[in-house]
């Protein structure tokens, strides 16, 4: 039952995962995107983490990934018409992340089947208050930076979007009338 | 088929005869309220006071005529109306309706699912409603469509932070995720020893964060500007008609009736009543009755709310969510963290 369970949403990943990166329309590729994290987070249900798949539909899907639909939209992205020139420094990177991450997965792998004891997937690094004291104390000068890194993309979104002759809605008077 | 199976099924089960029955009863009561509030009959031909009003508007969305508009992408314009729906059917599981019950020695807590993640499970799922509204804008292939869908996505976005802070506000002094845990700390000794220990009471500001942002998430007048019919015709749903645009109706007022249950058991109590024991089966039913009647006087306020008040303009509610709310309760939060630490609350 659990395994079936698992399974399918396994392949429903995987295969939302292709759509994203084939479609040619990018408002599908970010649909599909929805599902694979979806799928991945009922698979973090099955594997007795599920403030990590709560998470991840809260922060992933309903709000990062309808931000990129929201760009999509705004920019009025059209359907690719054919295979776009790839500029080459890209596809070398491409190439290098996927090995790196091919890599990962063949060393995971190795260890799976040569035998070497995973951690076990214990409660207090699972549960709410295990992943609170955790981060709190073990992780709390990467999440402190991590608070920074945001903070600084915040800050420097915020500069690139304002332009200094810009209208300012927001502090407009009430009776300054007219569309905005 | 196990016991545990069995009565998941049968507390499913009521949930969904409640939630179906919301659009209908809301419906009327929306149209009876409107007019009473502008000192008008309202319908009045079908049964006593027009109750039948909805039965018979129901068999007009079967019948209409319904098919796609050209140049409509056919796949995501027929899926956006069920999907709105699911966020809607799904978000009730974690909210607690009663006491623990015990039947044939089987230990049978009233609530669907008590997870540990509880409200963020809630959370999560309600935010997965703005897709349906952003792929029937963009699928009905008409400007009007994809501007409701815009709107949407960037409001439902800006007011669920403020949202989410309020509901974190009082997960403190509660010190758990899970709503049953929030319900249990509201049946503690009163406050002052006169007032029910409700979280409303100490915590007033993130109550009214949560009731405007509520108002907003669901797209409810004054905030209705996703739909706003003077300027868009009828935002995402326009190219919608018959019962594609009933599943539209029936989401907005299921995903009412759900932030309704989650205001009723954060701050009012959910299904428990001050000083009075609730358990057994006849406590069981009084503290659904109880937990339905909080429900339904939220969902009278947003009838009274939105024909009460104007719509806002849009820069006015962005400002209203990022530069009032969204501050208000970042201080509410930080004054709740303070009073539970000083043990107060």
């Amino acid at each position: 039952m659990e395994l079936g369970i698992f399974v399918a949403f396994a392949l429903l990943a995987v295969a939302s995962a292709i759509v994203v990166v084939a479609h040619r329309n990018p408002v599908y590729s970010t649909l599909s995107l929805v599902v694979t994290l979806v799928s991945t987070a009922a698979m973090f249900v099955l594997l007795g983490a599920p403030f990590i798949a709560a998470l991840q539909i809260l922060i992933y899907t309903g709000a990062i990934v309808v931000l990129f639909l929201f760009v999509i939209m705004l920019l009025n992205v059209r359907r690719e018409a054919f295979a776009p020139a790839a500029n080459q420094g890209q596809r070398w990177g491409a190439a290098l992340a996927g090995a790196a991450f091919a890599g990962l997965l063949l060393v995971m792998l190795w260890r799976a089947y040569a035998g070497v004891p995973a951690q076990p997937l214990a409660a207090d690094l699972v549960s709410l208050t295990g992943l609170a004291r955790s981060l709190f104390t073990r992780y709390m000068l990467p999440f402190q930076i991590i608070g920074l890194l945001l903070l600084a993309a915040v800050t420097a979104a915020t500069v690139l979007a304002r332009r200094p002759d810009a209208v300012d809605f927001g502090d407009r008077g009430e009776g300054a009338g007219g569309e905005p | 088929m196990s016991f545990d199976v069995l009565a998941t099924a049968a507390k499913i089960g009521l949930w969904l005869g409640i939630l179906l029955n919301v659009t209908p009863v809301m419906a009327w009561v929306e149209r009876r309220g409107s007019a009473l509030i502008q000192d008008r009959p309202g319908p009045n031909r079908l049964g006593p006071f027009g109750i039948f009003q909805s039965l018979a508007d129901g068999v007009k969305f079967l019948f209409k005529e319904t098919f796609p508009p050209a140049g409509a992408d056919r796949l995501l314009y027929l899926l956006a109306p069920v999907l709105s729906l699911v966020p809607a059917l799904t978000t009730y599981v974690v909210i607690p309706f009663g006491p623990t019950l015990e039947i044939r020695g089987h230990q049978v807590p009233l609530i669907v699912a008590p997870a540990d993640t509880g409200v963020l499970l809630l959370l999560g799922l309600a935010s997965l409603g703005v897709y349906s509204l952003i792929m029937a804008g963009y699928s009905s292939n008409n400007k009007f469509s994809l501007m409701g869908a815009i709107r949407a996505s960037a409001q439902m976005i800006s007011y669920e932070l403020a949202l989410t802070l309020a509901v974190v506000a009082v997960l403190l002094p509660a010190g758990s995720l899970r709503l049953d845990d929030v319900v249990s700390y509201q049946q503690g000794p009163l406050w002052l020893g006169i007032l029910p220990r409700w979280n409303v009471f100490p915590q007033l500001v993130g109550f009214m964060v949560f009731l405007i942002a509520a108002f907003a998430e669901t797209n409810r007048l004054p905030f209705d500007l996703p739909e706003a019919e003077s300027e868009l015709v009828a935002g995402y749903h326009t190219e919608y008609g018959g019962m594609r645009f009933a599943m539209f109706f029936m989401g907005e007022y299921m995903a009412m009736a759900a932030l309704a249950a989650l205001g009723a058991t954060l701050y009012f109590g959910g299904w428990s009543l001050p000083g009075i024991d609730l358990s057994g089966w006849g406590g069981a039913a009084l503290g659904l009755g109880v937990l339905l009647f909080k429900i339904g006087l939220f969902m009278w306020f947003f009838v009274w709310v939105r024909w009460s008040f104007p719509r806002f303009r849009y820069d006015q509610l962005m400002r209203l969510g990022w530069k009032v709310l969204l501050p208000v309760a970042i201080a509410n939060l930080i004054a709740v963290a303070a009073m539970t630490l000083a043990g107060w609350l």
